[in-house]
Protein backbone atom coordinates (compact mmCIF):
# COMPACT_ATOMS: atom_id res chain seq x y z
CA UNK A 1 0.00 0.00 0.00
CA UNK A 2 2.87 2.38 0.87
CA UNK A 3 6.42 2.51 -0.41
CA UNK A 4 9.42 2.72 1.86
CA UNK A 5 10.16 6.21 0.63
CA UNK A 6 6.63 7.28 1.46
CA UNK A 7 6.83 5.88 4.98
CA UNK A 8 10.32 7.26 5.64
CA UNK A 9 9.13 10.69 4.51
CA UNK A 10 6.05 10.38 6.69
CA UNK A 11 8.06 9.41 9.77
CA UNK A 12 10.47 12.26 9.15
CA UNK A 13 7.63 14.73 8.82
CA UNK A 14 6.29 13.44 12.16
CA UNK A 15 9.58 14.30 13.83
CA UNK A 16 10.48 10.67 14.51
CA UNK A 17 14.15 10.13 15.30
CA UNK A 18 14.36 6.33 15.79
CA UNK A 19 12.31 3.51 14.29
CA UNK A 20 12.49 0.40 16.49
CA UNK A 21 11.45 -2.53 14.39
CA UNK A 22 11.16 -6.16 13.47
CA UNK A 23 10.13 -6.67 9.85
CA UNK A 24 7.39 -8.59 8.17
CA UNK A 25 7.14 -8.79 4.40
CA UNK A 26 5.43 -5.40 4.19
CA UNK A 27 7.35 -3.53 6.89
CA UNK A 28 10.64 -5.08 5.85
CA UNK A 29 10.32 -3.47 2.46
CA UNK A 30 10.35 -0.09 4.19
CA UNK A 31 13.56 -0.72 6.11
CA UNK A 32 16.04 0.28 3.35
CA UNK A 33 14.39 3.69 2.92
CA UNK A 34 14.28 4.21 6.69
CA UNK A 35 17.95 3.32 6.95
CA UNK A 36 18.80 5.63 4.07
CA UNK A 37 17.02 8.58 5.63
CA UNK A 38 19.47 11.02 7.24
CA UNK A 39 16.87 11.94 9.85
CA UNK A 40 15.92 8.44 11.00
CA UNK A 41 17.81 5.68 12.73
CA UNK A 42 16.57 2.13 12.35
CA UNK A 43 17.06 0.12 15.56
CA UNK A 44 16.78 -3.62 15.03
CA UNK A 45 15.65 -5.77 17.94
CA UNK A 46 15.18 -9.51 18.35
CA UNK A 47 11.59 -9.68 19.57
CA UNK A 48 8.77 -7.20 19.73
CA UNK A 49 8.65 -6.98 23.51
CA UNK A 50 12.13 -5.53 23.30
CA UNK A 51 10.95 -2.90 20.85
CA UNK A 52 8.69 -1.21 23.39
CA UNK A 53 11.43 -1.18 26.03
CA UNK A 54 14.03 0.23 23.65
CA UNK A 55 11.51 2.86 22.58
CA UNK A 56 10.89 3.64 26.25
CA UNK A 57 14.59 4.22 26.80
CA UNK A 58 14.81 6.39 23.71
CA UNK A 59 11.89 8.48 24.92
CA UNK A 60 13.34 8.83 28.41
CA UNK A 61 16.57 9.94 26.77
CA UNK A 62 14.83 12.71 24.87
CA UNK A 63 14.41 11.07 21.48
CA UNK A 64 11.18 10.57 19.54
CA UNK A 65 10.89 6.85 18.80
CA UNK A 66 8.33 4.87 16.87
CA UNK A 67 7.67 1.13 17.18
CA UNK A 68 7.21 -0.62 13.81
CA UNK A 69 6.03 -4.23 14.06
CA UNK A 70 3.51 -6.72 12.73
CA UNK A 71 0.35 -7.60 14.64
CA UNK A 72 1.83 -10.98 15.59
CA UNK A 73 4.53 -8.99 17.33
CA UNK A 74 1.85 -7.00 19.09
CA UNK A 75 0.65 -10.28 20.55
CA UNK A 76 4.19 -11.05 21.69
CA UNK A 77 4.61 -7.60 23.20
CA UNK A 78 2.07 -7.88 26.01
CA UNK A 79 3.82 -7.39 29.32
CA UNK A 80 6.46 -5.06 27.94
CA UNK A 81 3.95 -2.68 26.41
CA UNK A 82 1.82 -2.87 29.54
CA UNK A 83 4.76 -1.72 31.60
CA UNK A 84 5.86 0.99 29.17
CA UNK A 85 2.48 2.41 28.22
CA UNK A 86 0.47 1.90 31.37
CA UNK A 87 2.86 1.68 34.35
CA UNK A 88 5.30 4.35 33.16
CA UNK A 89 2.69 6.10 31.02
CA UNK A 90 5.05 6.79 28.15
CA UNK A 91 3.39 8.13 25.00
CA UNK A 92 4.94 5.69 22.56
CA UNK A 93 3.40 5.51 19.09
CA UNK A 94 3.41 2.36 16.97
CA UNK A 95 2.77 1.49 13.36
CA UNK A 96 1.50 -2.07 13.24
CA UNK A 97 1.06 -4.26 10.19
CA UNK A 98 -2.34 -5.98 10.07
CA UNK A 99 -1.58 -9.36 8.51
CA UNK A 100 -4.06 -10.80 6.02
CA UNK A 101 -6.49 -7.90 6.29
CA UNK A 102 -6.66 -7.33 2.54
CA UNK A 103 -5.97 -10.84 1.31
CA UNK A 104 -6.17 -14.25 2.94
CA UNK A 105 -4.90 -16.28 -0.01
CA UNK A 106 -1.78 -17.36 1.85
CA UNK A 107 -3.36 -17.90 5.25
CA UNK A 108 -7.07 -18.58 4.90
CA UNK A 109 -8.80 -18.00 8.20
CA UNK A 110 -5.78 -16.14 9.60
CA UNK A 111 -6.58 -15.59 13.25
CA UNK A 112 -4.77 -12.24 13.15
CA UNK A 113 -8.11 -10.98 11.86
CA UNK A 114 -9.80 -12.32 14.98
CA UNK A 115 -7.44 -11.01 17.61
CA UNK A 116 -5.61 -7.89 16.45
CA UNK A 117 -8.24 -5.24 17.10
CA UNK A 118 -9.57 -6.79 20.33
CA UNK A 119 -5.99 -6.96 21.63
CA UNK A 120 -5.40 -3.30 20.82
CA UNK A 121 -8.65 -2.49 22.60
CA UNK A 122 -7.68 -4.66 25.57
CA UNK A 123 -4.37 -2.80 25.90
CA UNK A 124 -6.26 0.49 25.58
CA UNK A 125 -4.27 1.63 22.60
CA UNK A 126 -6.06 4.29 20.59
CA UNK A 127 -5.58 3.22 16.97
CA UNK A 128 -6.64 4.14 13.47
CA UNK A 129 -7.18 1.46 10.85
CA UNK A 130 -5.52 2.38 7.57
CA UNK A 131 -6.89 0.39 4.64
CA UNK A 132 -6.25 2.62 1.62
CA UNK A 133 -3.32 4.74 0.39
CA UNK A 134 -5.54 7.81 0.61
CA UNK A 135 -5.42 7.50 4.42
CA UNK A 136 -1.67 8.05 4.72
CA UNK A 137 -2.09 11.55 6.14
CA UNK A 138 -4.39 10.08 8.79
CA UNK A 139 -1.37 8.38 10.33
CA UNK A 140 0.30 11.73 10.93
CA UNK A 141 -2.90 13.34 12.14
CA UNK A 142 -3.45 10.60 14.70
CA UNK A 143 0.18 10.70 15.77
CA UNK A 144 0.04 14.44 16.35
CA UNK A 145 -3.18 14.10 18.34
CA UNK A 146 -1.62 11.40 20.55
CA UNK A 147 1.61 13.36 20.95
CA UNK A 148 -0.22 16.51 21.95
CA UNK A 149 -2.37 14.56 24.40
CA UNK A 150 0.68 12.77 25.81
CA UNK A 151 -0.89 9.38 25.18
CA UNK A 152 0.17 6.26 23.31
CA UNK A 153 -1.39 5.41 19.98
CA UNK A 154 -1.07 3.29 16.89
CA UNK A 155 -1.76 3.15 13.20
CA UNK A 156 -2.88 -0.27 12.05
CA UNK A 157 -1.82 -0.77 8.46
CA UNK A 158 -3.82 -3.28 6.43
CA UNK A 159 -1.54 -5.76 4.72
CA UNK A 160 -2.30 -7.74 1.62
CA UNK A 161 -0.39 -10.91 2.15
CA UNK A 162 0.92 -13.05 4.97
CA UNK B 1 30.49 -24.52 34.87
CA UNK B 2 30.41 -27.12 37.61
CA UNK B 3 31.20 -26.97 41.30
CA UNK B 4 30.81 -24.09 43.71
CA UNK B 5 31.51 -20.53 42.65
CA UNK B 6 32.94 -17.86 44.91
CA UNK B 7 30.29 -15.20 45.33
CA UNK B 8 30.40 -11.69 46.73
CA UNK B 9 27.50 -10.04 48.54
CA UNK B 10 25.38 -8.18 46.00
CA UNK B 11 24.97 -5.17 48.25
CA UNK B 12 28.75 -4.86 48.56
CA UNK B 13 29.20 -5.21 44.80
CA UNK B 14 26.65 -2.48 44.21
CA UNK B 15 28.19 -0.27 46.89
CA UNK B 16 31.40 -0.42 44.87
CA UNK B 17 29.55 0.63 41.74
CA UNK B 18 27.73 3.34 43.65
CA UNK B 19 31.05 4.82 44.73
CA UNK B 20 32.58 4.54 41.26
CA UNK B 21 29.73 5.99 39.18
CA UNK B 22 29.85 9.56 37.96
CA UNK B 23 27.08 11.94 38.86
CA UNK B 24 26.09 12.24 35.20
CA UNK B 25 25.83 8.49 34.64
CA UNK B 26 22.41 6.92 34.18
CA UNK B 27 22.05 3.77 36.29
CA UNK B 28 19.22 1.33 35.59
CA UNK B 29 18.65 -1.45 38.11
CA UNK B 30 16.15 -4.29 38.10
CA UNK B 31 14.60 -6.65 40.63
CA UNK B 32 16.89 -7.35 43.62
CA UNK B 33 19.50 -4.94 42.31
CA UNK B 34 16.87 -2.18 42.25
CA UNK B 35 16.02 -2.95 45.87
CA UNK B 36 19.66 -2.75 46.92
CA UNK B 37 20.36 0.35 44.79
CA UNK B 38 17.55 2.21 46.51
CA UNK B 39 19.07 1.27 49.87
CA UNK B 40 22.36 2.80 48.73
CA UNK B 41 20.60 5.89 47.39
CA UNK B 42 19.29 6.43 43.87
CA UNK B 43 20.10 9.75 42.25
CA UNK B 44 17.97 11.83 39.88
CA UNK B 45 19.46 10.13 36.83
CA UNK B 46 18.84 6.63 38.16
CA UNK B 47 16.02 4.34 37.17
CA UNK B 48 15.21 1.65 39.70
CA UNK B 49 12.98 -0.28 37.29
CA UNK B 50 10.07 -0.84 39.65
CA UNK B 51 7.47 -1.67 38.43
CA UNK B 52 9.00 -3.62 35.61
CA UNK B 53 8.35 -6.01 32.82
CA UNK B 54 10.94 -8.56 33.88
CA UNK B 55 13.86 -8.71 31.48
CA UNK B 56 13.53 -5.32 29.83
CA UNK B 57 16.17 -3.34 31.74
CA UNK B 58 18.94 -3.90 29.14
CA UNK B 59 16.58 -2.82 26.37
CA UNK B 60 15.62 0.37 28.20
CA UNK B 61 19.31 0.99 28.75
CA UNK B 62 19.98 0.52 25.06
CA UNK B 63 17.37 3.13 24.23
CA UNK B 64 18.75 5.69 26.66
CA UNK B 65 22.31 5.01 25.48
CA UNK B 66 21.32 5.65 21.85
CA UNK B 67 19.45 8.83 22.73
CA UNK B 68 22.24 10.13 24.97
CA UNK B 69 25.52 9.02 23.37
CA UNK B 70 27.54 11.50 25.42
CA UNK B 71 26.40 9.96 28.69
CA UNK B 72 27.39 6.62 30.28
CA UNK B 73 24.48 4.27 30.80
CA UNK B 74 24.97 1.40 33.25
CA UNK B 75 22.42 -1.40 33.55
CA UNK B 76 22.45 -3.83 36.49
CA UNK B 77 20.40 -6.87 35.60
CA UNK B 78 19.76 -10.20 37.28
CA UNK B 79 20.35 -13.62 35.76
CA UNK B 80 16.69 -14.58 35.81
CA UNK B 81 15.82 -11.35 34.04
CA UNK B 82 18.68 -11.83 31.58
CA UNK B 83 17.38 -15.26 30.64
CA UNK B 84 14.03 -13.68 29.81
CA UNK B 85 15.58 -11.37 27.24
CA UNK B 86 18.74 -12.97 25.89
CA UNK B 87 18.07 -11.41 22.51
CA UNK B 88 18.83 -8.03 24.07
CA UNK B 89 22.50 -9.03 24.08
CA UNK B 90 22.32 -9.19 20.30
CA UNK B 91 20.23 -6.05 19.93
CA UNK B 92 22.75 -4.13 22.03
CA UNK B 93 25.74 -5.22 20.00
CA UNK B 94 23.87 -4.66 16.74
CA UNK B 95 23.45 -0.99 17.67
CA UNK B 96 26.87 -0.93 19.31
CA UNK B 97 26.56 1.95 21.79
CA UNK B 98 30.02 2.77 23.10
CA UNK B 99 28.47 4.27 26.24
CA UNK B 100 26.58 1.20 27.50
CA UNK B 101 27.76 -1.10 30.28
CA UNK B 102 25.63 -4.15 31.09
CA UNK B 103 26.34 -5.66 34.50
CA UNK B 104 24.82 -9.06 35.21
CA UNK B 105 24.51 -9.87 38.91
CA UNK B 106 24.25 -13.65 38.79
CA UNK B 107 23.03 -15.42 41.92
CA UNK B 108 21.60 -18.44 40.12
CA UNK B 109 18.13 -18.10 41.57
CA UNK B 110 14.90 -16.16 41.46
CA UNK B 111 15.75 -14.61 44.80
CA UNK B 112 12.66 -12.58 45.57
CA UNK B 113 10.21 -15.42 44.86
CA UNK B 114 11.90 -17.80 47.28
CA UNK B 115 15.27 -18.56 45.68
CA UNK B 116 14.10 -21.14 43.17
CA UNK B 117 16.97 -22.02 40.79
CA UNK B 118 16.82 -20.52 37.31
CA UNK B 119 16.89 -22.81 34.29
CA UNK B 120 20.40 -21.54 33.70
CA UNK B 121 21.85 -22.54 37.06
CA UNK B 122 23.69 -25.78 37.64
CA UNK B 123 21.26 -27.32 40.18
CA UNK B 124 18.37 -27.00 37.74
CA UNK B 125 20.08 -28.48 34.73
CA UNK B 126 20.20 -32.05 33.51
CA UNK B 127 23.93 -31.93 32.99
CA UNK B 128 24.66 -30.13 36.24
CA UNK B 129 26.50 -27.27 34.59
CA UNK B 130 25.43 -23.64 34.64
CA UNK B 131 25.01 -21.76 31.39
CA UNK B 132 27.93 -19.60 30.32
CA UNK B 133 26.82 -15.98 30.37
CA UNK B 134 30.35 -14.87 29.54
CA UNK B 135 30.33 -17.06 26.46
CA UNK B 136 26.93 -15.75 25.46
CA UNK B 137 28.08 -12.15 25.76
CA UNK B 138 31.23 -12.84 23.77
CA UNK B 139 29.33 -14.69 21.08
CA UNK B 140 26.78 -11.90 20.90
CA UNK B 141 29.59 -9.52 20.08
CA UNK B 142 30.27 -7.52 23.24
CA UNK B 143 33.44 -5.54 22.79
CA UNK B 144 34.76 -6.46 26.21
CA UNK B 145 33.60 -8.96 28.82
CA UNK B 146 34.71 -9.27 32.43
CA UNK B 147 33.88 -11.57 35.33
CA UNK B 148 34.35 -10.99 39.03
CA UNK B 149 33.59 -13.32 41.93
CA UNK B 150 35.55 -11.42 44.52
CA UNK B 151 34.59 -8.00 45.87
CA UNK B 152 38.16 -6.76 46.16
CA UNK B 153 38.94 -7.63 42.54
CA UNK B 154 35.77 -5.90 41.39
CA UNK B 155 36.62 -2.81 43.41
CA UNK B 156 40.12 -2.66 41.90
CA UNK B 157 38.81 -2.87 38.34
CA UNK B 158 35.51 -1.05 38.29
CA UNK B 159 36.91 2.37 37.43
CA UNK B 160 38.78 1.27 34.34
CA UNK B 161 35.91 -0.91 33.20
CA UNK B 162 33.41 1.92 33.38
CA UNK B 163 35.81 4.18 31.48
CA UNK B 164 36.43 1.77 28.62
CA UNK B 165 34.72 1.98 25.25
CA UNK B 166 31.67 -0.24 25.18
CA UNK B 167 29.41 -1.95 24.81
CA UNK B 168 30.81 -3.73 27.84
CA UNK B 169 29.51 -6.81 29.64
CA UNK B 170 30.38 -7.55 33.27
CA UNK B 171 29.36 -10.72 35.09
CA UNK B 172 29.35 -10.47 38.88
CA UNK B 173 28.93 -13.69 40.85
CA UNK B 174 26.82 -12.63 43.79
CA UNK B 175 25.24 -14.49 46.65
CA UNK B 176 21.51 -14.84 47.05
CA UNK B 177 20.02 -13.64 50.32
CA UNK B 178 17.36 -16.15 51.38
CA UNK B 179 14.15 -14.54 52.47
CA UNK B 180 14.93 -11.16 50.97
CA UNK B 181 12.02 -9.14 49.72
CA UNK B 182 11.37 -7.68 46.31
CA UNK B 183 11.85 -4.01 45.56
CA UNK B 184 9.13 -1.50 46.43
CA UNK B 185 8.32 1.29 44.03
CA UNK B 186 9.42 4.62 45.50
CA UNK B 187 6.32 6.25 44.02
CA UNK B 188 3.93 6.29 41.08
CA UNK B 189 5.83 5.41 37.94
CA UNK B 190 4.34 8.02 35.60
CA UNK B 191 5.59 11.08 37.48
CA UNK B 192 8.94 9.35 38.04
CA UNK B 193 9.31 8.89 34.28
CA UNK B 194 8.61 12.58 33.66
CA UNK B 195 11.22 13.58 36.26
CA UNK B 196 13.80 11.15 34.92
CA UNK B 197 13.34 12.41 31.34
CA UNK B 198 13.64 15.98 32.55
CA UNK B 199 16.89 15.28 34.37
CA UNK B 200 18.38 13.22 31.55
CA UNK B 201 17.58 15.82 28.91
CA UNK B 202 18.33 18.93 30.96
CA UNK B 203 21.29 18.02 33.14
CA UNK B 204 24.61 18.38 31.35
CA UNK B 205 25.88 15.01 30.28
Amino acid sequence: MFSGDEMAALFTSMGITHVVSIPDSTIGAWHPAIEASPDLRLVRVCREGEAWAVAAGLYLGGATPLVLIQCTGLFESGDSLRNVLHDWKLPIFAVIGYRSYLNQDTLPGDTCLVFTEPVLDAWRIDYRLITTPAQREEIRTHYVACRDAGTPGAALIAEGKA
Amino acid sequence: MTGSVERMPQLEALRTLHAARRADDVIITSMGAARDWMVLGAGPLDLPLVPSSMGTAPSIGLGIALAQPQRRVIVVNGDGAMLMNLGSLVSITAAGPANLILILADNGVYEITGAQPTAGSAPARADGTSVAFMGMARAAGFRTVHRFSNAADWARSVGSILSATGPTFVLLDVGAVPGSKGPRSPGPAGPRAIELRRHITQDPG
